[in-house]
């Protein structure tokens, strides 16, 4: 690999597909600035397929949860049955819950 | 071939050419990312050529298909501009070829996607969405390596200088342009030109770049009068059809 100080930043992209609700992740591209990194994605996730919607931001601006925090984080979730409504009923033809 | 045949070849054969010139650049891109856009763009123009040629050939009614015309023609048979031809040289040439030639492919075909020959029409429509894409992309890397380092801006400079000459033919019109406007299929290309250096001058002056000096127009890429380029081009990307004419792939 070159020297990484000389590489362009990263940039996260996420997409959301014609006819989808939300955007997902879907990857990252090396880009000089946003306008670059918005063609990029373009290019390499969606195939300039018509009506999707395309975000990126520098990867330098998430900040993730610490693995090492998970069980603090996510575990007391897990024995609450209460919390999680799971009980009702869902009507047919209700879709994207 | 009659004239709204040759016609149709014309656009078949630019974007054919250039999309061969792109696909030198497969692997060897500054950045992957760059690779994939070339790439892309290469598909995008040998896929307008595919559509073109194979209107030209079913004018002419004499059982050409688009592949028939993409590897069975000669150098003098060719009928592309002058500029698709024209070498890679360095990503900065590349670039200033994209960006003079995608702003005309995209004004041509807002035009071609009007006539009243739904053929014509239908191909320039579809072509449109992604010419537009083209002129965008390359726009932005000649502000980019112009308005960059000393030496982007030095190679920027150099390489619209090399393509600039080439760009005159874009524009002047012939018998055959004629005639496939009476045939209700044809653009009237002296009437884009005002436009075009309109926003060729908008996006050099983002690019803190000036026009080139004007110099003699070199002319004859329609009459297959071509630069000693595209021979060498043909031979690479005919090779394997002149070895085996009639094979199926």
């Amino acid at each position: 690999m070159s020297d990484p100080s000389k590489e362009w930043p990263l940039w996260e992209v996420f997409v959301r597909g014609k006819g989808g609700l939300s955007h997902r992740h879907v990857g990252s591209v090396h880009a000089a600035d946003a306008k670059m990194a918005l063609e990029h994605a373009r290019d390499t996730y969606t195939r300039r397929m018509e009506g999707v919607s395309l975000w990126v931001l520098p990867s330098a601006q998430i900040v993730s949860s610490d693995p090492g925090d998970a069980a603090a984080l996510f575990e007391p979730a897990e024995d609450k049955v209460y919390r999680h409504p799971t009980f009702y009923k869902v009507p047919d033809g209700i879709t994207h819950i | 071939m009659n004239m709204l045949a040759t016609y149709a070849l014309r656009w078949g054969d630019d974007s054919l050419i250039l999309g061969q010139r792109l696909g030198e650049w497969c692997g060897h891109a500054p950045a992957l990312e760059v690779d994939l856009s070339l790439a892309n763009i290469a598909l995008d123009q040998i896929g307008q050529a595919t559509h073109f040629l194979g209107l030209a050939g079913a004018i002419e009614g004499k059982g050409r298909d688009a592949d028939h015309l993409a590897f069975r023609r000669d150098v003098m048979d060719f009928s592309n501009c002058l500029l698709v031809e024209q070498p890679n040289g360095d990503f900065a040439q590349t670039m200033a070829r994209q960006f003079l030639f995608s702003h005309y492919q995209v004004l041509l075909f807002e035009q071609m996607a009007l006539v009243k020959d739904e053929r014509f029409a239908a191909i320039a429509a579809k072509a449109l969405k992604e010419v537009s894409y083209h002129a965008q992309l390359a726009g932005d890397w000649i502000v980019r390596l112009g308005d960059g380092t000393e030496e982007s801006r030095a190679r920027m400079i150099a390489g619209l200088d090399w393509m600039w000459r080439f760009t005159d033919e874009l524009f002047a019109m012939d018998e055959v342009d004629a005639a496939a406007i009476d045939a209700g299929a044809g653009v009237d290309k002296a009437a884009l030109r005002a436009m075009w250096d309109k926003r060729i001058d908008a996006m050099l002056a983002e690019a803190t770049l000036t026009r080139p000096a004007p110099r003699r127009a070199t002319l004859g890429g329609r009459q297959g009068r071509h630069s000693e380029h595209l021979g060498h081009l043909l031979s690479d990307m005919q090779f394997l059809q002149r070895a085996y004419p009639d094979a199926t792939w």
